[in-house]
């Protein structure tokens, strides 16, 4: 009985074998895995920022399998889709978390994005060689945008219709042609139904396939130059005679398994938002779109969802519609060209000149500002802020080919610096802690064990901080 | 706690609702209160839906919910004639409507998702005498209403006093003149059971939600813990 078992056993392993082997003859999958992942060599020294480009595959993902699961109940028809997005909410079995899952995660893409964006700009990864995974990336960014314009007006909620309504209306100060234009992309005088249908098209095959597509030559033509590091050094310049590189280690398992943590803390503030706050006080999901579009009635106030905020107070800032419609397209259009403005040989701002450092640290704040501004009503006072703000957006990216020829960078180790370990952040602050406290005499607890109460000293706080803006200081120089 | 709530709803001056009619009182929700729930939605049948649908909510998903039998729900709160599935639908005809209030009453299934309960809290309070107007009444947050004040009988007569504030005539407060069948207070936990079943209604899974959730985050908590050995593990020869 037994030798019969074994014997069963072998010949399944030995059918196995046969039939991967049949498989490997024909497509390279082994070849594929270990190009991509187990002997895809990337530098060791990736920190927190390094996070999100896998967690933007993970909400693409989310995007995708709730995207095809609303579509089932969704009726993309100017009577029907606002009840069908209530029915998908209320008679749907999981629709509610469906519905969630997917308006949540529009707004989580943009912040991972955002994000990620963030990194290739601190550490200089839109340098050479890496221009062409920066041009993709910002097509995909591009394409995002298009994307979440185009899901918004599904709900055909108020702010959906009339966000719509005034972003097309942009066609129009476009001269000569933009009349017919903005008809032809609306396919009517007004947002209607032909336009829900269009966007419908566009929202779930259309952009979705140029997303993937994307995604797919972004990772192929990263993975062509190999990764960038914090230190913004080219780990491949140095190789152990087995010809890897000194500062690599494969992808597969170790950032595997380290982006698996990542995705654990991103999948619980996701679903803290889901369970707890998925209106996000509006940002996420807006009141308004509670009510159903109206034609007829224009709400007072018409803001377009966070993510766009930015680029929107850059178009009311300038006084000329079609003047406004440039700049915002150009606020874009600059980040394509980043690789070319910037002509610092030196990659990671760890190692740049005092300069940039200021320049951009400035760029991030009129980011944001502009971002806040965009959510606000236009008062004149507001208008001027966003006026200065889109001033010193533009003013970062136009002066950069001014001075960074000749930026005064700092020397760039050969080989890649220690990142800190979460450990180590740890008694970093449990370090600071002690600093601005001082102990008091230990009391004995009433179940037995002694405490040693501490109390906040003002010295030692002083000198933190004072410690700290020199840090800050020392590290925009 | 209700009460000492109740009270300080009471005891909440007239003039803070009718300053310049923005800003708002705020209600006191509590969506597991199903006593509260079940009186709110035979207000609502009794008093709102002669004019205003509540066409996502069906009887048969009050029944669940809020934890009444399905004969009960036909009952005491639907109207006569309606089925457990039916949704709440209003029996007035649109051209009707619209022909008599200039605009047809807007369906409130998501009322309180997109003007929010304290809105619709000092809203259903802030009805005064306003004889220039049609149905007699205006409001203190919706200014010029189209509505007629439904809950007059029960609430009685409030009279606006006016002040000048740079040259222009502002509400200063509302004096309840001609009193109605319930005492302020009792009108007060009225709204605020009409208030809360509309807050129920907008979204009628956010308990299941936040009941859910605790859950979801536990296990997240639990795969980043072990994640987190996992990358510890494998990173141990290359931190050395």
């Amino acid at each position: 009985m037994k030798n019969k078992l074994n014997v069963s056993s072998d010949g399944l392993k030995n059918s196995m074998n046969v039939s991967t082997n049949w498989l490997l003859k024909r497509f390279p999958l082994s070849k594929m895995w270990n190009d991509h992942m187990a002997q895809y060599y990337a530098p060791k020294n990736f920190n927190f920022w390094y996070f999100f480009g896998s967690l933007a595959l993970l909400v693409l993902v989310n995007q995708i399998i709730t995207g095809i699961l609303l579509t089932m109940n969704y009726k993309p028809d100017a009577k029907l889709a606002f009840d069908s997005v209530e029915y998908i909410m209320r008679d749907v079995d999981w629709g509610w978390l469906i519905r969630y899952m997917h308006s949540t995660g529009a707004s989580a893409f943009f912040i991972v994005i955002y994000l990620h964006m963030f990194r290739g700009m601190i550490y200089g990864s839109y340098k050479k060689p890496r221009e062409l995974v920066w041009i993709f990336g910002m097509l995909l960014f591009v394409c995002l945008m298009a994307e979440a314009f185009m899901g918004y007006l599904l709900p055909w909620g108020q702010m959906s219709y009339w966000g719509a309504q005034v972003i097309i209306s942009l066609f129009s100060a476009i001269p000569v042609i933009g009349e017919d234009l903005s008809l032809w992309v609306r396919g009517d005088y007004v947002i209607s139904d032909a336009t829900l249908n269009r966007f419908f098209a566009f929202h779930v095959i259309a952009v979705p396939l140029a997303l993937i597509i994307l995604v797919f030559l972004h990772i192929i033509a990263l993975h062509e130059v190999g990764s960038n590091n914090p230190d913004g050094i080219e780990i491949k310049e140095s190789k152990d005679p087995w010809g890897h590189p000194v500062d690599g280690i494969p992808f597969h398992p170790y950032y595997t398994v380290k982006d698996l943590v990542g995705v654990g803390v991103f999948l619980f503030f996701f679903a803290t938002i889901i369970f707890y706050m998925p209106e996000m006080g509006g940002y996420f999901l807006e009141h308004a779109n509670f009510i159903p579009a109206d034609p007829l009635k224009t709400p007072e106030h018409i803001a377009p969802l966070w993510y766009f905020t930015p680029f929107y107070a850059i178009l009311r800032a300038i006084p000329d519609k079609f003047m406004g419609v440039i700049a915002m397209g150009g606020a874009i259009v600059v980040l394509f060209l980043l690789p070319w403005l910037d002509r610092c040989k030196v990659k990671s701002i760890r190692y740049r000149g005092g300069i940039f450092k200021k320049a951009f640290v400035l760029f991030i704040i009129s980011f944001i500002v502009l971002g806040y501004l965009g959510t606000q009503p236009a008062t004149p006072g507001y208008t001027m802020l966003a006026r200065v703000f889109t001033a010193i957006y533009f003013g970062f990216f136009l002066l950069l080919p001014l001075y960074t020829p000749w930026e005064k960078t700092k020397p760039v180790p050969k080989s890649v610096t220690h990142e800190k370990t979460a450990m180590e952040d740890y008694s970093a602050l449990v370090d600071t802690f002690d600093k601005m406290t001082v102990k008091q005499d230990p009391i004995k607890t009433s179940w037995g064990s002694t405490v040693t109460p501490v109390k906040p000293d003002a010295a030692g706080i002083k000198n933190v901080l004072i410690q700290l803006a020199k840090k800050l200081k020392e590290s925009l120089d | 706690m209700k009460k000492i709530i109740y009270t300080f709803l009471l005891l909440l001056p007239l003039s803070v609702m009718a300053s310049g009619g923005v800003k708002l009182q705020s209600v006191d929700i509590d969506l597991s209160d199903f006593d509260s729930m079940q009186k709110g939605a035979k207000h609502y049948v009794t008093y709102c839906l002669g004019c205003h649908s509540l066409k996502h909510m069906r009887y048969k998903r009050i029944a669940v919910d809020l934890n009444i039998d399905e004969d009960t729900v036909l009952e005491e709160i639907a109207p006569e004639g309606a089925g457990i599935y039916n949704q709440m639908h209003t029996a007035m005809d649109k051209r009707d409507s619209s022909k008599w209030f200039g605009t047809t009453p807007p369906d409130l299934s998501l009322i309180a998702r997109s003007r929010g309960p304290d809105w619709i809290y000092s809203y259903l309070k802030g009805f005064y005498k306003d004889e220039s107007k049609p149905l007699g009444v205006n409001n203190t947050v919706f200014k010029d209403v189209g509505m007629p004040n439904m809950l007059w009988k029960l609430q009685g007569t409030q009279t606006p006093t006016f002040t000048t504030v740079e040259g222009q005539e502002v509400l200063a407060y509302l004096k309840l003149t001609k009193p109605g069948t319930l005492s302020p207070g009792e009108f007060d936990t009225m709204v605020t059971e009409l208030v809360n079943f509309l807050v129920y209604v907008g979204e009628p899974m956010q308990l299941e939600r936040i009941t859910m959730g605790k859950y979801v985050l536990l296990f997240f908590l639990m795969f980043t813990i072990i994640a987190y050995l996992l990358k510890k593990e494998y990173w141990k020869d290359i931190d050395s």
